[in-house]
């Protein structure tokens, strides 16, 4: 079997940068989006959202409405109060540091009695068209009571702010902490430098290209319900909305996420208009499509990041770390989001250890309720804001001791040889090499060069500057019962079925979602590794609850650490099936039988049998081992991780600021990001570029703004800066790898790393461009406006000097 | 209802619309052609472009009626007859220039045109500012603009394949 054709065929398996297999639908016109989709019948659509940020609803009246042309039907919050249907819940209990629970105030699928945000859904109008939907919406009454509106964090602590929920006395949602307060106080009461970092990580609005879409359809001959969404995770979708919301057992029940355009998170949580349109269409017995427009999406997608931290470093006289003491206040918007209360916590104070050896770390995090949108996972969830912070802190430090920021870097890393390495924010960390990565990085961004280029810029009256990050996170969250018992109300495995047809051609089902990633590639590429299955004959099919068995959908760089790893189970079990039915062909002992590049032979013999003949022996036994073994040749596998991943690396980037303007021009980016193994580089790649793009659009660019009374300002694309072509450089991008120990790929996960890594980078980059200005930080984005008073203040005040 | 007569595609419609029915509704809803896509309502994001009698256009703020009796090409259209893949759609397929896929469509419809009006060829920094019409949230530009560059160079017979322009 083993002849010279082989060779002619390209490489497909683990290490080739395939070309993806889904580009050929979308580069055509094919790509099968929600929006695509037109139900015989459909109806439309159209929300009537509060105006206000905090209103008391005193009458709806849709007498006016329920006339104009084309409508079908008007529902309020009465309605689905008197159908009782239950509020979207959230999928993490969080405990205060007394030990009681969070404070849970639902989040009804149309307000009823109050409006709580400026977006909030008071009305679904439901017409023949889209048009007329919208038009008859304006002839909707609503009478409001206008309360105050609680814009920031600030605001909704103030002893005299108005409740936003009754149940949430004070505007707390929770106050937490992690850690061991009394060895941090005695770490800083020996310290020798105490170093204090006040900061805020900006609040963005996350911006998917394809706005949310759902479509509600109901049979009512079965009474089956389908849901047309664009989810990142049908499966999770399916469970909430059926069990909590709208009662309907899974079976009657599917949960349909096509070609998905785009998530970064936004699209992981169950959102109202879901239910909404679901059981709009069972009442009204015809499909109900719902189509976000930008300004809905600005006003309704889960907002993420919005904190506001207290940092304290405390160091001996080597700049040796010897504790750190974190304050955060955490937004949490008007209503908790799916997974909102996990990130503040669990996804972001966990990792407040980094790359570095302090022993002694205490954090407290208070979530607050505010009259905004929720704000839930945004790439990166969580870690991004452990990142920037530590980061930021680091190079404060440098500052102010005078160390050397590479230096103090080196002094405080975990060392190679001190893995498995427990932080004291109860993460074990596997494996991971931060001096490797820094090396590479250094060399690769040409930083003994920068000095140098600073000076050639500064005799262009430029100002120069390049800022490092040396960062961790945890993807592929996490053992199901070590989640459990920090409040997870889910299990975090995923599930893979390998379905191999007669003629040895491949059907994967995947429980994880790709919505830009290219599972239908890197998945792929696995089976053709594993099964010596030529890549054309393997079809990877992913988000419909009807054909996948189940799984937990895409987030957190999950699908290749925790999917990838439940298909290797699947396979393994296909393997001992299929060597079982070959050393019976081959009449052999099943001991004797080896499986390479698709061909079982009998150990130290010519005698083989190729992988399609094995597999149309499984679906035609007539020669078979009947007795012992079923038919047929497909597995599924529940693979539950035995811990995070823990990707990790360097970020550098290069910036240019022009005194006139205080633009800050981004000139190089370089990545050295450990990631474990790699499946396909080219992917790899554009995932890095993709976060480093979203992580130096946080840096420079993007910010969310709301009034002092919660209209939001940043509301659309000319007013919210999304990065384009020109505001951002070629990102060099390059891996260094260490294997993830506890998953049999070695994968760590790469969608999250560029996001994570990047921020302080820039940031970082721009107090060094600024450093004859004393400048010791500066919060993000910065804005040419932040950097122009800044240099401009400051030069003032030399002078005034 | 006005009348809209266009050729789409190289087909000729004649298709009832509203005053204020958009290019693009007409396309995605009354055509079917769903690979123009809508991802902004404040012309921002190009999503939505298409050509009109050779000329980009966001399709999104162009009315219907205003397109009467011309000739549009969508992202359907583009490929050859036999499905041969125009240069463009090949050197973003090679490049990894497309993640999710939303923004693909406009973003190779306006690479098109950009590379078309410039035979002299398109710097980085050009291409980078042609670029400004059209958001990618996915790919951070990077391979986007590596594959209009490769395509520029088959686009005007300097170079025989995506492929070789690599070289
Ligand atoms: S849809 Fe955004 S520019 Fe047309
Ligand atoms: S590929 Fe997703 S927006 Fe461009």
């Amino acid at each position: 079997m083993d002849t010279g054709a082989e060779s002619l065929i390209p490489f497909t398996g683990i290490g080739a940068s395939v070309r993806r297999k889904e580009d050929l639908r979308f580069l055509s016109g094919r790509g099968h989006y929600t929006d695509d989709i037109s139900r015989p019948g459909q109806t439309h659509v159209w929300f009537l959202r509060s105006p206000h940020a905090h209103a008391r609803i005193v009458s709806v009246d849709t007498a006016a409405a329920a006339r104009m042309p084309g409508v079908v039907a008007i529902f309020t919050g009465a309605d689905t109060a008197a159908d009782k249907i239950g509020g979207v819940p959230c999928g993490w209990l969080i405990h205060n540091k007394d030990g009681t629970p969070m404070r849970e105030p639902p989040h009804p699928v149309l307000a009823h009695g109050k409006a709580r945000f400026v977006g909030d859904a008071v009305a679904m109008v439901i017409a023949e068209t889209r048009q007329q939907a919208r038009d008859a919406a304006e002839a909707v009454a609503v009478e409001y009571e206008v309360l105050p509106g609680l814009a920031s964090m600030a605001q909704a602590l103030a002893p005299d702010a108005p409740a936003i929920h009754e149940e949430a006395p004070g505007n707390i949602c929770y106050d937490w902490h992690i850690g061991d307060e009394a060895a941090t106080d005695a770490a800083f009461a020996r310290a020798k430098h105490v170093v204090t970092l006040e900061l805020v990580n900006n609040r963005l609005i996350p911006n998917a290209m394809e706005p949310r879409s759902a479509i509600g359809d109901y049979d009512p001959t079965t009474g089956d319900h389908t849901l047309y969404t664009t989810s990142q995770n049908p499966h999770v979708i399916r469970l909430l909305m059926g069990a909590f919301v709208l009662n309907i057992p899974e079976h009657k029940l599917r949960v349909v996420a096509p070609d998905v355009g785009g998530g970064f998170g936004s699209k992981i949580f169950h959102y109202i208009e879901e239910a909404a349109v679901t059981w709009a269409a069972a009442k009204i017995a015809r499909p109900v499509k719902w189509t976000a427009d930008r300004t809905e999406s600005f006003m309704t997608d889960a907002h993420g990041r919005d904190h506001v931290s207290v940092a304290k470093l405390a160091l001996d006289e080597h700049g040796t770390f010897l504790g750190l003491r974190v304050s955060t206040q955490a937004n949490m918007g008007a209503y908790l989001s799916t997974f909102s209360t996990s990130v503040p916590t669990y996804l972001y104070a966990t990792l407040l250890a980094g790359v570095y050896t302090t022993p002694a770390i205490y954090a407290e995090v208070k979530a607050v309720f505010t009259n905004t949108v929720p704000v839930d996972a945004y790439r990166g969830a969580g870690r991004p804001e452990a990142t920037f912070l530590l980061e930021r802190l680091v190079d404060v430090v440098a500052r102010d001791t005078g160390l050397d920021r590479l230096e103090i870097r080196r002094r405080n890393f975990i060392k190679p040889d001190q893995f498995p390495y427990q932080t004291p924010v109860a993460l074990q960390y596997d494996s991971g090499d931060y001096f490797s990565t820094l090396e590479m990085g250094l060399k690769a961004a040409d930083w003994a060069g920068f000095e140098a280029r600073r000076a050639a810029a500064a005799a262009q009256g430029k100002l120069r500057g390049i800022g490092i990050s040396t960062y961790l996170e945890a993807c592929g969250i996490a053992p199901s019962a070590v989640v459990g018992a920090l409040g997870a109300r889910a299990g975090l495995y995923e599930v893979g079925t390998i379905r191999v047809h007669p003629t040895g051609s491949v059907t994967v089902l995947t429980g994880t979602h790709s919505h830009g990633q290219g599972h239908e590639t890197t998945l792929a590429q696995l089976v053709c590794e594993q099964l010596g299955v030529p890549f054309d004959k393997v079809e990877i099919v992913h988000g419909d609850t009807a054909k996948i068995p189940f799984g937990m959908g895409t987030y957190g760089s999950r699908s290749l650490a925790v999917g990838g790893s439940a298909m290797v189970k699947a396979m393994d079990k296909i393997i001992a099936k299929a060597k079982r039915i070959a050393a019976h062909l081959m009449e052999a002992s099943v001991e004797d039988i080896e499986f390479e590049k698709g061909v079982f032979r009998v150990a130290g013999t010519d005698k083989t049998k190729a992988f399609a003949e094995i597999s149309l022996t499984a679906y035609v036994p007539h020669n078979y081992p009947i007795e012992e073994l079923e038919p047929g040749l497909e597995e599924t596998a529940f693979y539950d991780p035995k811990n995070f991943t823990y990707p990790g690396g360097c970020h550098i980037a290069e910036v240019e600021i022009e005194p006139e303007t205080g633009h800050v021009r981004m000139v190089n980016f370089t990545a050295v990001d450990d990631v474990g193994r790699v499946i396909n580089p080219m992917i790899v790649e554009g995932q890095v570029q993709g976060g480093v793009a979203q992580g130096i659009g946080q840096a420079l660019l993007e910010t969310c703004v709301y009034d002092g009374d919660g209209q939001l300002l940043s509301g659309s694309m000319m007013d919210y800066t999304l990065p384009r072509a020109d505001d951002l450089a070629p990102v060099s991008v390059a891996t260094h790898t260490t294997l993830c120990t506890h998953n049999p790929l070695g994968v760590k996960g790469c969608g999250e790393v560029g996001a994570i890594g990047s921020p302080p980078a820039v940031i970082n980059a721009v107090v060094d461009a600024l450093r004859d200005y004393d400048v010791r930080h500066v919060d993000m984005p910065a804005t040419p406006a932040k950097i122009w008073s800044i240099i401009h203040g400051n030069a003032r005040r030399v002078a005034a000097e | 209802m006005p009348q809209v007569t266009l050729t789409v595609n190289g087909k000729q419609h004649s298709v009832e619309v509203e005053g204020r029915t958009l290019l693009v509704e007409l396309l995605r809803e009354k055509l079917r052609l769903t690979g123009t896509h809508v991802g902004c309502d404040t012309s921002q994001c190009g999503a939505c472009v298409v050509h009109v009698d050779g000329n980009s256009v966001k399709s999104c703020t162009t009315l219907a009626v205003a397109v009467d009796g011309a000739s549009v090409t969508t992202i359907e259209g583009l490929a050859a007859a036999d499905g041969t893949l125009h240069p463009m759609q090949e050197a973003f397929r090679e490049y990894h220039a497309l993640q999710c896929g939303f923004c693909t469509p406009g973003m190779v419809m306006s690479a098109v045109d950009l590379v078309q009006k410039h035979p002299e060829g398109l710097s980085e920094q050009e291409i980078r500012e042609g670029l400004e019409g059209n958001l990618c949230r996915c790919t951070g530009y990077h391979n986007i603009v590596k594959a209009i560059d490769a395509a520029q160079e088959v686009m005007h017979g300097r170079s025989t394949s995506i492929a070789a322009a690599a070289e």
